[in-house]
């Protein structure tokens, strides 16, 4: 054998040719957290409750995300909406509505569960707490933020406006 | 023995009896026929058209009757082509029915969607959803697409209030009439009606205050979709999030057998009753439950209850101390005053913590003392209902004769099962001095003053009448007596006059027949089965002893007696009562939804119940308390659950000795069959799982029981008006009080008087009222009811009058 083929200089040279190569190409690092990379469309993050244009909640209170849940992650407390304190529309509303995020696994059967489409699973993934009680997303953190012309709840409104709690189910024919 | 039917359901043999309608027959052999409007327990009216079936009938040869047989000698069916209603069609003979063919799959999928056309789809906030029957047949048939469009849903009234404790939603209701049906056939309070017609028929409640009714609730167990539900159920959780757990009804001796269901709240970390179920017995309670044990579960969670040991300190303040303190304090006092104890206790303990009081108060040399003033429990022990009753049974071989009671009020449960028996054709004999809703069903109502129960009762055996000849004739004799007007002396004699009567008519020992005490409290007969009497003169008796253990009574309050100052007064209690409040030792205990044990019904079922939520502070059952005591003063005490407890009082309890505990968990089969799944065509009642309990037997079984001495007292009460305490079911005791949703039910700060009386004093309804009784005087409103007698002063327990029995009373008007 010969000495050169004895110190591997050939794998060394292409080795360092790689290494060489690589300065030349776009880096697939980026600076986060100053620079954020776009997630997919369907990514699943963390969770928001999401408000009609008028500003009223889309949750409606119906626990359907909790029983959905495989990991009862999620907490409803109902209570009832009046006209001069309205929440949202309908008779029922979420006084209360925890997410615990150490235990949800981001499976979303909250988001398929959900009758209005009040809880989305959003595409917020920066999610570190340095206090286990951050983890407990409260209705307050979970609740988009009203947006013009929407109103904050609770709202007083006219009676008899919004009696129903779907109104925007379309006829299934 | 009926004449028994052979048919055949989707190709299986069933034989049932004559009469059966093939719902019922498909439910014997595990086939569910769909239904919405059809309960077993009420008349079928077939309104909902979900049990459409297809029945074949054999045909018969015109001239000869004989059957037609086709050629390999088999009957030839005749289907007429349209389908029937299962819920009406009594069985037959010979007849094939059809439960799930094509044609009937599909005239169900139309029916359907016929009944969704007006009902909203809101099953998210519905407090139905998840036990509603539209829904889940909805799912089963799989209709995911109506030809009716959305749009023209018909829109009615949501969340009205039908009366104080149901919401009505007209939108959801499917006019089944389960509800209307159930206010007239079984309440016999018939405030429910249909307004309107077609599509927009409606349910309407026409009495005052709207659905006035002591049932109500079970509206809701009987709703097959979610126009009725309680408003103390409301949005309070989803029906998937509850445990369940057995348990009995502590509020009447009844011993309704009930389902708790009860959430975790993890904000506060506890669980908390979210509703009261009835739990299936046909034995007891079949499938009801009045409002008071549906709705009168919130003392449990009550912000009032005492959490922790009190004891009074140096500057007589009752301050919070340790058990260990307080066990301390108590055993010393107990060691260094060892005469003079006496135990008082009341009705709503358990058997194992009377047994448990008792031994510890034996072992003291002290006197165990219940608090009531209805006696008789050691009869009801000798000559009570007899093994294997069931007051559904009773029919016309039966006279039930209610003395001194207002079923309907201290026993709602009796009233409703007393007035089934009477409509089955018992013979009911009401004897009460003024008039109660029960005599509506009777068929004989005497009369009589304050005073003349027992004389009453004897005239029923020495005096020629029609009633007196029913109760000698029929084959099975049951008598209810009360305590009303009484004191503890006259009521120990109207007891021994009815177990004469019974004696001396030969109504005793058998089943269906005998002696039922309708006590003050739960468990009254468990106290006397355990050794806890009452006494005669009770305040005499409370004055002497030096000692006193008082366990949820609260003889302060209940105006038994004034004070108990100079005596040490150890006091265990739910909240802080007018006697606790001046105990020197107050011992928080476990409510009845937070331990176990074992309660015996004024039928004398022993009946297991089960804790449900766990224990609030630092609170121990009163069984553990006296153990504890007993630990700490030397004595030989079982130290052990409530199980070990109940095992020791079958080992020497004579009467509780064929118990045991699997007997006591055993669940016979029950008709209806009930199944806790939505398609349930009883309602929402839950499925008896954990044992319908145990019937003691009685000594009258075994042995020739003799006839009771006893004198007649004195006629009458003289002249004057007369102040009688009578039991209403919604008081103002605690324990109701701390329901806020029958606090507009509640009785109001009023004592009753005939209008004559009213206007001999000068009064007129809504005046104001001073009562004198003795040295006492008490503020009130007067309500005028012109069907009590003259000359009495009704005053119904627990609304501010301290008054334990039947006393001399002026009224004078307030200015």
């Amino acid at each position: 054998m010969k000495i050169p083929e004895l110190l591997m200089v050939n794998e060394i040279f292409r080795g360092l040719w790689t290494t060489f190569r690589s300065m030349f190409e776009k880096p697939v690092t980026i600076q986060y957290p100053e620079e954020k990379k776009p997630v997919k469309p369907r990514f699943k993050g963390r969770h928001a409750l999401k408000r009609y244009d008028n500003g009223l909640e889309k949750c409606i209170g119906c626990a359907l995300c909790a029983a959905a849940c495989p990991s009862d992650a999620i907490f409803v407390e109902p209570a009832e909406n009046t006209d001069e304190e309205r929440y949202s529309p309908g008779e029922r509303y979420a006084a209360t509505y925890e997410i615990n995020l150490m235990r949800c696994i981001y499976c979303g059967f909250c988001a398929d569960a959900c009758p209005t489409e009040a809880i989305v699973l959003e595409h917020i993934y920066e999610l570190a707490y340095t206090d286990r009680r951050e983890a407990f997303f409260t209705k307050e953190k979970l609740l988009d933020p009203v947006s013009d012309p929407g109103r904050e709840t609770p709202q007083t409104v006219e009676p008899g406006l919004y009696t129903r709690s779907i109104p925007e189910m379309k006829d299934l024919v | 023995m009926s004449e028994k039917i052979t048919l055949t359901i989707d190709s299986q043999q069933v034989i049932v009896e004559k009469g059966t309608n093939i719902v019922d027959a498909g439910k014997s052999v595990g086939i569910d026929i769909s239904v919405f409007c059809y309960h077993p327990k009420l008349e079928p009216v077939g309104a909902c058209r979900i049990c459409l079936v297809e029945i074949g009938r054999p045909q018969r040869e015109r001239s000869t009757g004989e059957l037609v047989l086709e050629a390999d000698g088999t009957p030839q069916i005749y289907y007429s082509g349209n389908l029937e209603t299962a819920c009406t069609v009594p069985v037959a003979e010979g007849m094939v029915v059809h439960t799930a063919n094509e044609k009937v799959t599909t005239a169900r999928e139309d029916i359907l969607e016929f009944i969704l056309t007006s009902h909203p789809l809101d099953c998210p906030v519905c407090d139905k959803g998840g036990e509603c029957s539209l829904q889940e047949l909805t799912f089963g048939y799989g209709l995911s697409e109506s030809r009716f469009p959305l749009d023209e849903k018909i829109h009615l009234g949501k969340h009205l209030p039908l009366g104080d404790l149901i919401t009505l939603d007209q939108e959801r209701c499917i006019q089944c009439g389960r509800c209307v049906r159930f206010q007239k056939e079984i309440a016999a309070d018939p405030v429910l009606a249909f307004y309107h017609r077609g599509r927009k028929a409606n349910i309407v409640s026409y009495s005052n205050p709207p659905f006035d009714s002591y049932w109500s609730g079970n509206t809701t167990d009987l709703c097959p979709v979610g126009a009725l539900t309680t408003k103390d159920f409301r949005f309070e959780a989803r029906i998937w999030e509850m445990n369940a757990s057995p348990s009995i009804c502590s509020h009447c001796p009844v011993g309704c057998n009930i389902t708790l269901n009860t959430r975790r709240d993890p904000k506060t970390g506890r669980s908390t009753i979210q509703r009261v179920m009835p739990r299936q017995n046909e034995w007891v309670n079949e499938l009801w439950i009045c409002d008071k044990g549906r709705f009168a579960h919130h003392f449990t969670a009550s912000e009032q209850r005492i959490t922790k040991p009190l004891a009074r300190n140096s500057k007589g303040k009752l301050k919070p101390v340790s058990w260990q303190k307080a066990f301390k304090i108590a055993a010393e006092r107990l060691k260094s005053h060892p005469d003079g104890l006496v135990t008082l206790a009341g009705g709503r303990l358990a058997n194992e913590d009377f047994y448990q009081l008792r031994t510890l108060t034996e072992g003291l040399s002290g006197k165990s003392v219940l608090n009531s003033s209805l006696a008789g429990g050691d009869l009801t022990a000798r000559v009570g209902l007899g093994q294997g009753s069931n007051i559904k049974d009773l029919g016309s071989e039966t006279v039930i004769l209610v003395v001194a009671c207002d079923l309907e009020e201290e026993a709602p449960l009796w009233w409703l099962r007393v007035k089934a028996a009477a409509e089955n054709g018992a013979t009911l004999i009401v004897v009460n001095p003024r008039e109660t809703k029960l005599e509506r069903s009777a068929e004989y109502i005497l009369r009589y003053e304050y005073g003349e129960e027992t004389q009453t009762v004897l005239d029923l055996l020495e005096k020629k009448s029609e009633e007196s000849r029913a109760f000698k004739e029929k084959e099975n004799g049951v008598v209810f007596f009360g305590a009303e007007g009484m004191n503890f002396k006259s009521s120990q004699i109207l007891a021994q006059a009815c177990a004469n009567l019974l004696i001396k008519t030969n109504h005793v020992g058998k089943k269906n027949n005998g002696l039922i005490a309708v006590w003050p409290e739960a468990n009254s007969q468990g106290a006397w089965d355990m050794g806890f009497k009452p006494q005669e003169n009770l305040p005499e008796v409370l004055k002497k002893a030096e000692t006193l253990i008082i366990a949820g009574a609260d003889p302060i309050g209940d105006g038994i007696i004034p004070d108990l100052d100079g005596k040490f007064l150890l006091v265990q209690e739910l909240f802080l009562t007018e006697t606790a409040s001046r105990a020197d030792l107050v011992l928080p205990v476990l409510a009845i939804t937070e331990k176990s044990g074992t309660f015996t019904s004024g039928e004398r079922r022993v009946q297991l119940f089960e804790s449900a939520l766990p224990a609030s502070g630092e609170c121990l059952a009163d069984y553990e308390i006296a153990a504890k005591l007993g630990l700490a003063l030397g004595l030989e005490m079982i130290q052990g659950s409530s199980e070990q407890v109940l095992e020791e009082i079958i080992k020497y309890q004579p009467d509780y000795a064929s118990l045991t505990l699997a007997a006591l968990r055993e669940v016979p089969e029950q008709q209806p069959y009930v199944t806790n799944k939505a398609l349930s065509y009883t309602g929402t009642v839950f499925k008896n799982t954990s044992g319908v309990g145990v019937q003691l037997p009685v000594a009258a079984e075994n042995t020739k029981i003799s006839l009771e001495k006893f004198t007649l007292p004195k006629k009458g009460f003289g002249n004057g008006m007369l102040a009688v305490p009578v039991t209403r079911l919604y008081d103002r005791g605690i324990m109701i009080r701390t329901s806020e949703i029958l606090g507009p039910r509640l009785i109001k700060n009023q004592l009753i008087v005939n209008p004559i009386d009213a206007k001999k004093a000068g009064l007129s309804a809504d005046s104001r009222v001073d009562i004198s009784l003795g040295k006492r005087t008490f503020e009130a409103a007067v309500d005028l009811d012109q069907t009590i007698p003259e000359g009495v002063i009704l005053i119904p327990r627990n609304m501010g009058i301290l008054l334990d029995g039947p006393e001399k009373a002026v009224l004078k008007a307030v200015k």
